[in-house]
């Protein structure tokens, strides 16, 4: 009813209930849409989680791989780790970061952006070049693998984020504001009929008073006629009586009159 | 939101590593080095270097604006482990990945912690 729950502070007109009807569909639908936007990411959701748990399982094997590579070259030239340290100077291995579109989320991802060239070029010229550079491609690989389960985990880390605030949304229109609109409808809506019972009884009372107030008149007029009728006719005991048992008998009937009037709803009575 | 912000992931194109020798020389050798007068982006962890060193090195690159991927050793991030668990942020992307000695584990990693409780299990 129009008592529970809590409603907006609003006067009971009926602009008001329109206008609260209208937000109270814009609020449904706004409802339905995210809903739907929440259905769209948490599939995305759900196809990146997979691929992200298979990326991190191939991860291991990989970079296990580049281990034995690396362990080769030591085997063949020596400690390079020193060399390789000093050495490094610009990267020619980077990233370049694209976006992608995913029902108004933006999903970074990278891509891997290789220069041709390399700062190692003097590493195992002595011995060992070959493995050198056999490990260089492998772990060229293996970061490849890297990155592209790193854009995995950056989708998954925002999509993640952008799902709870979009739930947050749902739920909010869904438990406080909807149920608010409803009240307040359900609350004009009531206030709205009351208004009508009062009008409807005040005019039931009016023309109830009105009847009266005619019959009173009309019967005022038959007493007239009958006082101006009796002296000329009336010689024996009883007539005298009779117009007043008749005078008693009268306003019973206009009573009844009354009732009927309230129960039959009068035509004279319009709303 | 970060995602949001175009500009905060278009500069970002390098690579950073914080691992052991092994680990650290094969991603030189890929070619992910970039070294300039006042920083580098990787970071040698030996088994005496302090956790509070490793730390200051963690938060200093997650803070730097041109690093797109942060990779980590997961046993090292295993000693700065509360830190890395807090580390919430989309840029630069945290990935914990296998060294020679120590074989990855998934139930270790903290974004795959919060995959398998996505999942359910």
């Amino acid at each position: 009813m129009s008592g529970t729950g809590p409603r907006e502070s609003i006067f009971p007109t009926r602009m008001a209930l329109t206008n609260t009807k209208t937000r109270l569909k814009g609020a449904q639908t706004g409802h339905s849409l995210l809903a739907k936007k929440r259905d769209a990411l948490t599939t995305r959701f759900r196809t990146i989680l997979r691929k992200v748990d298979e990326a991190k399982r191939k991860m291991g094997r990989v970079m296990q791989l580049a281990s034995f590579s690396l362990a080769e070259v030591t085997y063949a030239t020596g400690d390079i780790a020193y060399l390789v340290q000093e050495q490094a100077k610009s990267a020619s291995f980077k990233v370049r970061a694209k976006q992608e579109n995913v029902s108004g989320v933006v999903l970074p991802a990278f891509e891997v952006d290789r220069a041709p060239g390399t700062d190692f070029n003097l590493t195992g010229l002595g011995r060992g070049g070959q493995q050198v550079l056999r490990s260089k491609e492998v772990y060229a690989k293996a970061v490849e693998t890297l990155v592209e389960l790193a854009s995995l985990q950056t989708a998954f880390m925002i999509l993640d984020e952008v799902i709870r605030a979009t739930n947050r949304r749902v739920n909010a229109i869904e438990h406080v504001v909807i149920p608010r609109l409803d009240n307040t409808v359900k609350y004009i809506v009531s206030e709205l009929d009351e208004m009508d019972r009062e009008e409807f009884f005040r005019c039931v009372k009016k023309v109830q008073g009105k009847k009266k107030r005619d019959a009173n008149a009309t019967e005022a007029k038959r007493k007239a006629e009958l006082v101006v009728e009796g002296p000329e006719s009336g010689s024996g005991p009883a007539a005298p009586g009779s117009p007043e048992a008749q005078a008693f008998e009268l306003p019973a009937e206009d009573e009844n009159a009354a009732v009927d009037l309230l129960s039959s709803k009068d035509g004279d009575v319009i709303f | 939101m970060a995602a949001s912000n175009p500009s905060s992931s278009k500069d970002r194109n390098l690579l950073a590593v914080i691992g052991d020798e092994d680990t650290v020389t094969g991603l030189l050798l890929a070619g992910i080095g970039q070294v300039t007068q006042d920083q580098k982006n990787f970071f040698i962890v030996e088994p005496r270097t302090e956790a509070h060193n490793i730390e200051t090195v963690f938060s200093a690159y997650t803070q730097r604006e041109d690093i797109a991927i942060l990779l980590i050793n997961q046993h090292i991030a295993e000693r700065i482990r509360p830190t890395v668990d807090k580390y919430q942020q989309p840029f630069p992307a945290l990935l914990e990945i296998p060294s020679k000695d120590h074989p990855y584990d998934p139930s270790k990693d903290s974004v795959l912690k919060r995959v398998q409780k996505m999942f359910g299990e």
